[in-house]
């Protein structure tokens, strides 16, 4: 976190985000992670003489859907048109892209910070292009320079690509990981993309600029580009910020210029080059007609839309008063997050649902490597134990023990209280005899206790609860104890 | 010569389907035939003799099976710019010299299941650019009825193929004219359809938008036969049109009465002295003989037909031949590094129109110039479409000169310009995307050579177009009336 100065960030994100599609954006080919190099490939995403494109379907679904979960708006048509530029890894060299009609324009993302704060980010555009392969260069130390020869790998050649263009309406590198972060809640819930980032599956660069507070002109910009993990925006983003603030405070002036990320120096570094001012000679691609997009099948997509995790977000704070931090632990295990909705509509108690949600079952589900929803234990009967230990039938150590056979699949938490005489008993007569039996069975610590180690008494509690077989109610343990002793 | 080379693919068929000859016969005439004169035409760049004797066998078997092949027997010459796997396809360029494709294309494959036999692969322009097929890196073609003179282009090697009597059909590509063109020089028909109408799917694409799949044939009701196994929606283009296709070869006609033939009044004759403006006229006559009224229509933008053309045409193929770069097939020349290699390999590997289209389009489409002339070209491309629609209130079909000459000596024009200019006639129509062709109309020039006349419709009218130009060709049978040179 950089200290606050004079200064105000002003960031803007571009990031490309997979596609989650059976096959490629423009051929059959599967569209999956990894394989033998050169397997998931054709005569149309290996660009062979006479290969033409056909647009994904389904590809173009997921656009739409993602841009309808932003408000965005859906124009009625759109086009592919090629983005023209040599390099080895990409087959055509030239890339299918969008570039004055995308599939999506403006709309808006809703994202949270650490503090519970809610902000928003305006999307410039959600476009959809092709992805190309990765080259590999052998015989130096895996830089192009000083190689003695590259291989290709031509299998993510073509997989469908969203780009999302922000607004700079970004202030800091926190803000920047947010808006992020909430694109991937986003995707990852409406199946799009499962944004994978060691897959690579989300890339982004970063405009930066600074201005003084209160002023509304923007500054020189520069743009970070091609980080990979949320860990190296933070950084790099910041690391950013603070070289510009120190060239303005000594009173420099930025360059306008591309910068690179260096994950191990922790420094941007300057990527300038003549590529800088390349002219991708854009224009329609002649092999594929234009989109038209019909109003129908926006009406049936938008019925796919569900409550986004910023709205559930909210909720979780203002109606079940969850701090941030268990908030987006919910929220980010979007299947847990349904089941403790469900588990919270069904017993009506947020916090508890949350202690066990949150607590016991994820520890049973770490230990146990089952999903909690996957699980035997049903939201309903996380309710019933819910609803018993409320109502004060079983106290907590109880309940651990329940669950325990619950997740072991016994089924109704009731049920087994009543079969095993499991209710708590707040019988003064019964627990006396067991405060009875511990005292006589424990004279040491009788004798301790009147001698003053008062804190003797938690001891005692214990041998009693145990023989109750963790029935007794403790608080009449301790009244009953402390009458006997004092 | 033997007799069954001259017979038409109709005949062909015909005979082959009712057993009175078999597609072996036919096939070792036409291979004895190839082996005789091709030597000194240069129809073909890659003889298939085995594969054509395997293609006749399994035909032969087919047909004794039962099966109705409508192209059962039929000798064909393929452009070699389409793919056939397992062969070579160059493209006529040194670049794809030694590419052998893996995959076949749509239209030639759809040839091959109605029965037709591949003789070979023949001459083209390098990537389609030319109007003589003097640009080919591989090989000369001449021109069947006079050996010193071009077969036109860039289809010059199916159509010196099928006037020379190496095939009955060829598969050509017209783009601006390049089936109608080498059609009428070599006294036989060439059919552009509509476009869309035939799958690009394994075309080496020139210009993406107005590339066009068609029939080379000595009968107007051979170009209806081919059309009709070639035409129809192809899902591997996304450009071919999903349509019902008429059949074409069921409806030709012998009389032109109650057609109304346009005559364009800016298509004027006498600029082409008088032998070629007299010849016209008689063309137009002989129409009217046929029952047809001929009337006036007017193309206000046909002066700016090459200048369009030769915006958009560049445009497309300066991205369409980016991927011949030498990383994944082709010719590869290399260099210190990869743009060296990039550089020497297109230097080496393209000819001097390829080079030069590439350089006006990559002009055309850079930023600074995008708007003055590829927007300003695709505007007149609108005004084409216009044009010919308001022309087409007032006809059925438009009459025209195919080429503003016969066939000329090799090497006669050698600026770019007066070469462009062959084209004249054509490229209108391939602007249109209309569906148009060249039916033999007589001879003109010392000596006497063939010339073509152009007949074109509207979108998707290639029945009507077709059965007109049969009614023109079985009343004046120019065709028949000059004899090869061999
Ligand atoms: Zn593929």
């Amino acid at each position: 976190m950089i200290a606050p100065t004079k200064y105000e960030a002003v960031i803007g994100i571009e990031c490309h985000v997979e596609l989650t599609t059976r096959s490629k954006m423009f051929c059959g080919c599967a569209n999956e992670f990894g394989g033998e190099p050169n397997t998931k490939v054709c005569p149309v995403c290996l660009a062979l003489p006479g290969a033409l494109p056909v647009a994904n379907k389904a590809a173009i679904e997921h656009m739409i859907r993602a841009g309808l979960a932003f408000g965005a708006e859906i124009p009625a048509f759109s086009k592919f048109d090629r983005k023209n530029y040599f390099y080895p890894d990409m087959p055509k060299d030239y890339q299918i892209s969008q570039y004055d009609m995308p599939l999506t324009l403006g709309g808006s993302v809703r994202y949270w910070l650490d503090d519970g704060t809610i902000k928003e980010c305006r999307l410039t555009r959600i476009h959809l292009e092709e992805d190309t392969g990765k080259s590999m260069h052998a015989g130096g130390d895996g830089r192009i320079a000083g190689s003695a020869y590259s291989l290709i790998d031509f299998n993510r050649a073509g997989v469908p690509l969203m780009e999302c263009v922000s607004e700079p309406d970004l202030r800091s590198a926190q803000e920047a990981v947010g808006y992020l972060e909430a694109l991937k809640r986003t995707f990852v819930l409406l199946g799009v993309s499962d944004v994978k980032m060691e897959e690579g599956s989300l890339r982004c660069d970063a405009n930066v600029s600074i201005r003084p507070v209160g002023s509304t002109a923007l500054g020189t910009k520069t743009e970070i580009k091609n980080m990979n993990s949320f860990r190296s925006v933070l950084r790099a983003i910041d690391s950013e910020i603070a070289r510009q603030t120190e060239i303005l405070e000594s009173g420099g002036r930025i360059v306008q210029e591309t910068r690179g990320w260096d994950e191990s120096q922790g420094v941007t570094h300057s990527m300038r080059s003549k590529e800088e001012a390349h002219d991708y000679r854009y224009f329609p691609d002649p092999d594929l007609v234009p989109i038209e997009i019909d109003a129908a099948l926006i009406e049936n997509l938008r019925k796919t839309i569900p409550p986004l995790p910023a709205q559930r977000f909210e909720r979780y704070l203002s109606e079940y008063k969850l701090d941030p931090k268990q908030a987006t632990q919910l929220i980010d295990n979007v299947p847990l997050a349904q089941y403790f909705d469900e588990a919270v509509a069904a017993s009506g108690n947020a916090q508890q649902s949350t202690n066990f949600v949150l607590g016991d079952l994820s520890r049973l589900a770490n230990e146990t490597g089952v999903a909690v929803q996957a699980s035997p234990v049903t939201p309903a009967q996380l309710a019933e134990l819910i609803e018993l230990v409320e109502a004060k039938t079983i106290n907590s150590k109880i309940a651990k023990e329940l669950l325990e056979r619950m997740w072991a699949g016994e089924g109704s938490p009731k049920a087994m209280v009543e079969k095993d005489g499991l209710a708590q008993t707040s019988d003064a007569g019964e627990i006396g005899r067991f405060v009875a039996a511990v005292l006589a069975e424990n004279p040491k610590a009788v004798a301790d206790y009147k001698s003053g180690k008062t804190n003797i008494l938690g001891f005692l509690t214990g041998q009693v609860m145990k023989a109750s077989r963790g029935k007794a109610n403790p608080a009449l343990v301790n009244e009953l104890l402390r009458k006997e002793l004092d | 010569m033997n007799e069954l080379v001259r017979r038409s693919a109709a005949e062909i068929a015909r005979e082959v389907g009712a057993k009175r000859l078999s597609a072996s016969e036919v096939t070792e005439a036409v291979l004895a035939r190839v082996d005789e004169v091709d030597d000194r035409v240069g129809s073909y760049l890659t003889r298939l003799h085995e594969l054509a004797r395997r293609s006749a066998q399994r035909v032969d078997e087919r047909v004794a099976a039962g099966e109705k092949l409508p192209l059962a027997g039929v000798p064909v010459a393929i452009k070699d710019n389409m793919c056939l796997t397992g062969t070579r396809t160059t493209a006529g360029s040194k670049i794809l010299e030694n590419w052998i494709a893996p995959y076949t294309a749509t239209a030639v494959q759809r040839i091959l299941d109605a029965g037709g036999i591949p003789i070979g692969k023949a001459n083209l322009d390098e990537f389609a650019m030319g109007s003589s097929c003097e640009n080919s890196a591989l090989g000369v073609t001449r021109n069947p009825y006079d050996l010193a003179r071009v077969p036109g282009g860039s289809s010059g090697g199916p159509a010196a193929a099928v006037g020379g009597f190496e095939a009955a059909i060829g598969l050509g590509s017209d783009t601006g004219g390049s089936i109608r063109e080498p059609g009428a020089f070599c006294n036989i028909v060439g059919f552009k359809p509509t476009y869309g109408r035939v799958s690009r799917y394994g075309l080496i694409a020139f210009a993406s938008s107005l590339d066009q799949i068609g029939p080379l044939t000595r009968t107007v009701e051979d170009a209806a036969l081919a059309y009709d196994a070639m035409a129809g929606h192809d899902p591997m283009d996304s450009t071919s049109i999903d349509r019902p296709v008429e059949p074409a070869a069921a409806g030709l006609r012998t009389d032109l009465k109650g057609l109304k033939i346009g005559v364009v009044k800016e298509f004027v004759t006498e600029k082409l002295g008088p032998e070629i403006d007299a010849l016209y006229r008689r063309a137009y006559s002989e129409l009217t003989d046929l029952g047809a009224e001929i009337v006036e229509v007017s193309l206000p933008s046909a002066d700016y037909g090459l200048a369009t053309y030769y915006l958009i045409a560049p445009a497309e193929c300066s991205s369409n031949l980016a991927r011949f770069d030498g990383v994944r097939y082709g010719l590869r020349v290399e260099g210190d590094d990869v743009g060296q290699m990039y550089e020497k390999t297109r230097s080496a590997g393209f000819g001097a129109e390829v080079k030069r289209r590439i350089l006006i389009g990559t002009y055309a489409l850079s930023s600074g110039y995008y708007d003055a002339y590829y927007v300003k070209a695709q505007k007149a491309r609108t005004m084409f479409a216009q044009d010919f629609r308001k022309a087409f209130e007032r006809c059925d079909l438009i009459a025209a000169p195919a080429t503003s000459g016969p066939p000329f000596e090799f090497n006669a024009k050698s600026d770019p310009y007066s070469m462009y200019m062959m084209d004249y006639y054509t490229i209108p129509m391939s602007l249109a995307g209309l569906p148009a062709l060249s039916v033999p109309c007589g001879y003109a020039g010392k000596p006497q050579l063939p010339m073509g006349l152009q007949l074109c419709a509207p979108l998707f009218e290639e029945a009507k177009l077709l059965a007109a130009a049969h009614a023109y060709e079985q009343a004046t049978h120019y065709a028949s009336q000059l004899a090869v040179a061999l």
